[in-house]
C-alpha cells in the first residue's frame, strides 16, 4: 500500500505542534486593534511619542537594527524639519535677497530633497519602500539640529573666530555622523555596484543643510 | 541556407545565447522608430559600426545591440519605464565622468560611453551639484574678498541658490530640447549620417557640464586672470566634447547652417559660464583701497573702492 512506510512514523510529544487556539476569556482579544479608541488620550500620544523617541536614540547610536526602518513614521522628520527651520529664522540681512534661507525654503528643501533621493534610489533598483527611506533621511536630520542648537548657543556668546572655528567643527561633526547614520540604514537595500550612486546624493543632501547651518548668522 | 529553424519567431535570449555561439555572425538589431535612418545610414556608411562590430563578443554590447529596441518598452506611466533610464553602474557613470573631463579627439561622446543607453542620473545629479557648488563658493569667494573690510557684514546670499538652479536646470534641459527640435527638422529635409535622441542630447549636456564643478570652486581664488584662464580652460574642454557630438549630425547639411548650430552651441555654453562668473562672483579687487586721508577743515574723507 501507498502509505506503508508512514507506519513507523510516530508523533511524539517533542515535536513541536503549531498553531494558534485563541480563548476570547479577557477583553484584549481579538479586538485589541479597535480598544485603542476607549483608552485615555494619554496612552496614545505616549505610545507614538515613545516610538518617536526610539527613533530617535536609533539615529544616535545608528546599529543595524529594523525597527526604524519597519515602523516608520513622519512625526520625527517634521518636528526635526520645523525646529531646524525655525531656529534657522532671524538670520541677518541688509535686504531680503540677501540673507539666510526662509521658513518655507528650508522646508522645502529638506522634503523634496528627501523625495528626490528617495526616488532616486528606487529608481536605482533600491528595495527599500519609499516612507521608509523619507523617515530615515527625516530622523537623521537629528544631529543636525543638535548642531544648530549648539550653534545658537554658542553666537549667543560671540561671533568672533574662535565661536566660528567651535562651530564648525561641530557642523562638521554632526554632518558626518548624519552621513553614516543614513547610509548605515540605507545601504543594505540598494544594488551593490551602485551604492556609490545611492550615497553621494545623501552626502549632497547633508551638506547642504551643513551649509545652512554653518552660515547662519545673527544679527 | 535558411532552415526552418531559422524562419521560426525565437526570443531575445535564444538570440543573445545564438551569437554568444557565433560571434561573427551578421546580426539585425531591431530600434524604435526614431533610430531606424540612423542605423539604415550607419549601415551605408559605417562611421561607428566598425566600433560596434569589433565590440560584438562583449555581454555589455551584445545587450545593449539586442535589447536597444526592447529597453524602453514599458509604457510611459509605469515605473519601470523610468527605471530604464537609470539603468547605470557606479563604473559606468565614472567612466562617462572621465569621458567628458578627458575628450578623445575624434571619438563621439555619445557613441563612446552613452552607446544606447542613455541615463538621467549624470544630467540630474551634476546639475544639482553644479548649483550648490556655484552657489557656496561663490558666497565663499565673496566672504574672503570683503574681508577685511570693516563696514562689510557676512550674509549667506541663500536667494542666489533658486538663482543659480533656474539658470542651469534651464540650459541642461531647454537647450537640449531646442537642438533636438532643430536636429529632427533638419534631419527631415536632409538625411544625416547620426541623429541623436532627446535623451542622449540631455545626457551629453548633463555629462560635459561636470568640469564646470571643480572650475566652480577653483574660481573662488579671487584673481581675474586666473579666473579667466580657468574659464577659457573649461569652455574648451566641455565646448570640444559638445562639438565633436554634433558635429558629425550636421555636417551634411548646408555648410553655413552646421557651422551655425556649432557655433550656436558653444556660444550658448560659454555664455552660461560667463554669466555665472559674473553674477555669483564679485569681481576681485586689484589693488588695495587707499589710504584715509585726514579730513581738513570738515571736508569729506576721500577713499577709492
Amino acid at each position: 500500500p501507498q502509505f506503508a512506510g508512514l507506519a513507523d512514523v510516530s508523533i511524539s510529544g517533542e515535536v513541536p505542534v503549531e498553531g494558534e487556539i485563541t480563548v476570547p476569556v479577557s477583553p484584549h482579544g481579538p479586538d485589541e486593534d479597535f480598544s485603542t479608541l476607549d483608552e485615555p488620550v494619554r496612552d496614545t500620544i505616549m505610545r507614538d511619542l515613545k516610538a518617536v523617541g526610539k527613533k530617535f536614540i536609533h539615529v544616535m547610536y545608528p546599529k543595524k537594527s529594523s525597527a526604524l526602518l519597519r515602523d516608520w513614521d513622519l512625526w520625527g522628520p517634521l518636528v526635526l524639519c520645523v525646529s531646524l527651520a525655525l531656529m534657522l529664522q532671524g538670520g541677518a540681512a541688509d535686504s531680503k535677497d540677501d540673507g539666510g534661507p526662509q521658513f518655507a525654503e528650508v522646508f522645502v528643501i529638506i522634503w523634496f530633497g528627501a523625495v528626490v533621493i528617495t526616488l532616486n534610489s528606487k529608481l536605482l533598483g533600491g528595495t527599500i519602500s519609499f516612507f521608509q527611506s523619507l523617515c530615515v533621511l527625516g530622523y537623521c536630520v537629528l544631529p543636525l539640529t543638535v548642531a544648530m542648537l549648539v550653534c545658537r548657543l554658542v553666537l549667543l556668546a560671540g561671533a568672533g573666530t574662535i565661536s566660528f572655528i567651535i562651530r564648525l567643527i561641530v557642523v562638521l561633526a554632526m554632518f558626518g555622523w548624519s552621513t553614516l547614520a543614513s547610509t548605515a540604514f540605507l545601504a543594505d537595500s540598494q544594488p551593490p555596484n551602485r551604492k556609490a550612486l545611492v550615497v553621494y546624493p545623501i552626502f549632497l543632501f547633508y551638506f547642504v543643510i551643513s551649509w545652512m547651518i554653518l552660515t547662519f548668522t545673527p544679527q | 541556407m535558411a532552415t526552418v529553424d531559422d524562419l521560426k519567431f525565437q526570443e531575445f535570449d535564444d538570440a543573445a545565447n545564438l551569437l554568444a555561439a557565433n560571434p561573427d555572425a551578421t546580426t539585425i538589431s531591431i530600434n524604435e522608430p526614431a533610430e531606424i535612418s540612423k542605423n539604415q545610414h550607419g549601415r551605408l556608411q559605417e562611421p561607428g559600426r566598425e566600433e560596434d562590430d569589433e565590440l560584438l563578443g562583449t555581454d555589455d554590447s551584445d545587450k545593449t545591440e539586442l535589447l536597444a529596441g526592447q529597453k524602453k518598452s514599458a509604457p510611459f506611466w509605469t515605473f519601470e519605464y523610468y527605471q530604464t533610464f537609470f539603468d547605470v553602474d557606479t563604473y559606468q557613470v565614472l567612466d562617462r565622468i572621465k569621458g567628458s573631463v578627458f575628450p578623445v579627439p575624434g571619438k563621439n561622446f555619445v557613441r563612446l560611453y552613452i552607446r544606447s543607453n542613455p541615463d538621467l542620473y549624470g544630467p540630474f545629479w551634476i546639475c544639482a551639484t553644479l548649483v550648490f557648488t556655484i552657489a557656496v563658493s561663490g558666497n565663499l569667494s565673496n566672504f574672503f574678498i570683503h574681508l577685511g573690510k570693516p563696514t562689510y557684514h557676512y550674509v549667506p546670499e541663500f536667494r542666489k541658490v533658486s538663482i543659480a538652479a533656474t539658470t542651469i536646470y534651464a540650459y541642461a534641459w531647454l537647450v537640449p530640447l531646442a537642438l533636438w527640435g532643430f536636429l529632427m527638422w533638419r534631419n527631415s529635409k536632409v538625411m544625416n549620417i547620426v541623429s541623436y535622441s532627446f535623451l542622449e542630447i540631455v545626457c551629453v549636456y548633463g555629462y560635459s557640464l561636470f568640469i564646470y564643478i571643480p572650475t566652480a570652486i577653483l574660481w573662488i581664488i579671487p584673481q581675474k586672470v586666473v579666473r579667466w584662464v580657468l574659464m577659457v580652460f573649461s569652455l574648451c574642454l566641455s565646448g570640444s566634447v559638445l562639438v565633436m557630438t554634433f558635429w558629425p549630425a550636421v555636417r551634411d547639411d548646408n555648410r553655413r547652417i552646421a557651422l551655425a548650430t556649432v557655433a550656436t552651441i558653444v556660444l550658448l555654453h560659454a555664455l552660461l559660464a560667463v554669466g555665472c562668473l559674473a553674477y555669483f562672483f564679485d569681481a576681485p579687487e586689484l589693488d588695495f583701497p587707499a589710504p584715509i586721508i585726514p579730513a581738513h577743515n570738515g571736508t569729506t574723507v576721500v577713499t577709492k573702492s
